[in-house]
């Protein structure tokens, strides 16, 4: 089947530093795949290019067929930028809602992504009184609301307790089973072993791309941590 | 651009400014103060033409000023990214803003404009109608020039600070301390070039004249054609991928 996500040498540059040293990788359809890395390891820039807001040096990046960015995959790809970009002096149900007439849909849908994220008790709040970790999920609502065939999210989990947690990555999963593609980042390497499949990420280098238990298999360890680096002291003693 | 994705985005923004009673208190209120401390400050005649043209320059000044923020806001809150990966177009946010806060613009001239007329004997021999068609024009300008200023400032500091540089000179040679006749050549091109002083020679207009004339037509032309540069301009500094 063909590749929901397709990037191919990508280099990105940020000011004059590289941030992304020619990627290439592969997203299938339907799954859940983590990109997991340090902060700093390039995992947004690399996400904002597959969104089509990151202004590349070269390569190539489709999605769903078609380049990253092109105005009819907008309606088909949602984002959840790692600070939540909502509206803070609106409701959730007013972002949610506002959102949602975005992709031509209306209240019902609106509401029911609120329900989703487990804020259905306080749609009516505004957003500049809600906690740090409700913030981020209201801002999650706005993503999933459109409905898009393709899910970039950036680190939706964190400051979240861990019972949302398992409630959130069970959602990813459901979407997942329903055909949606995700693309989920995170820095916590407990969250690897719920991916389908991962590309670890270290100064703009792709470590990994390989599921989750291949990935452990590489490295000779059960522990995500470890494994990571692992990897890591391998690649670096390949490199001298 | 989308006809329901540009109503969507006005009553966003209309939702968030409800939302915000102080700021709508101050929007209602302010206009109103300082009408009433000119109209103890000057004279019946001298208020007449002073009271005139202010009622043009607060909406221009103050929607600037809001819409700067506001612009600002979407920029460094991430949202404006966010609205830029979704179907919606440049124009739809553009027009969304103007449309907006044309319309609250609306409302504070006609309680201005009533105060005036009504309470502070503002005497114009044109009608109270085109003097709040003006004032709506004029804050229209405000929001044009302010989402294009935007793109200038990346702190809420930075984006005050475009208010001398905008609205101040435009205020200084609209012809309401000086009139532009009287200005030195160069000084008088310069006011030329700037759209509010066609703005206060169009209520000076209706100030004086019982019809709507000619040269106020012009002049509410000018002032549209401004707001539709400032929009292009402003346009061309939303970009769907940054750096």
């Amino acid at each position: 089947m063909e590749a929901a996500i397709e990037v191919r040498d990508l280099v990105v540059h940020r000011g004059r530093r590289a941030v992304l040293h020619g990627i290439s990788c592969e997203v299938a359809r339907g799954s859940v795949t983590g990109l997991l890395g340090p902060s700093g390891s390039g995992k947004t820039t690399l996400m904002r290019a597959v969104v089509g807001v990151q202004i590349v040096k070269s390569g190539v990046v489709q999605v769903l067929g078609r380049p990253a960015g092109s105005a009819p995959l907008r309606r088909r790809i949602g984002y959840l930028t790692q600070s939540p970009s909502i509206y803070a002096d609106l409701t959730v149900r007013e972002n949610a809602r506002y959102f949602a007439s975005l992709y031509g849909l209306g209240s019902a849908e609106a509401d029911e992504s609120v329900r989703d994220v487990g804020l259905a008790d306080a749609a009516d709040q505004m957003v500049h009184t809600l906690s740090g970790g409700q913030r981020s999920r209201a801002s999650l609502a706005c993503a999933l609301v459109g409905r898009p065939e393709v899910l970039i999210l950036d680190e939706p989990t964190v400051g979240q307790d861990p019972v949302l947690r398992e409630d959130l990555w069970q959602r990813f999963h459901a979407l997942a089973a329903s055909g949606t593609t995700l693309l989920v980042s995170s820095h916590v390497m407990d969250e690897a072993r719920r991916c389908d499949r991962l590309l670890l990420l270290r100064d703009g280098q792709l470590l990994a791309d390989d599921t989750p238990d291949g990935i452990r298999r590489a490295a000779g360890t059960d522990d995500m941590d470890e494994a990571f680096l692992t990897l890591i002291r391998a690649r670096e003693e390949a490199r001298v | 651009m989308s006809v329901r994705i540009l109503a969507a985005t006005t009553l966003r923004i209309l939702r968030q400014l409800r939302h915000d009673r102080r700021t709508i208190g101050l929007l209602a209120v302010v206009p109103i103060l300082l009408l009433t401390l000119l109209y103890y400050m000057f004279d019946n005649r001298v208020f007449d033409r002073i009271a005139l043209i202010m009622l043009g320059v607060f909406p221009f000044v103050i929607m600037f000023l809001v819409t700067s923020i506001a612009m600002l806001r979407e920029r460094t809150t991430g949202t404006l990214e966010r609205l830029l990966a979704t179907p919606l177009g440049k124009l739809d946010l553009l027009f969304g803003y103007g449309i907006a806060f044309g319309a609250a613009a609306a409302v504070q001239a006609s309680l201005a404009t009533a105060l005036a007329y009504w309470l502070l004997d503002l005497d114009t021999v044109g009608s109270t109608g085109l003097v709040i068609l003006i004032a709506v024009m004029n804050a229209v300008l405000g929001v044009a020039l302010g989402l294009f200023c935007s793109a200038f400032a990346r702190t809420e500091f930075q984006a005050v600070q475009f208010m001398p540089v905008v609205a101040v000179p435009q205020i200084l040679l609209c012809g309401l301390f000086v009139s532009r006749g009287q200005m030195a050549g160069w000084l008088q091109a310069v006011s030329d070039a700037l759209p509010l002083s066609y703005a206060v020679e169009a209520l000076g207009e209706v100030g004086a004249h019982p019809e709507p004339t000619g040269t106020m037509w012009r002049d509410l032309a000018i002032v549209a054609a401004a707001v539709v540069v400032a929009l292009v301009l402003a346009a061309a500094t939303l970009r769907r991928r940054t750096g």
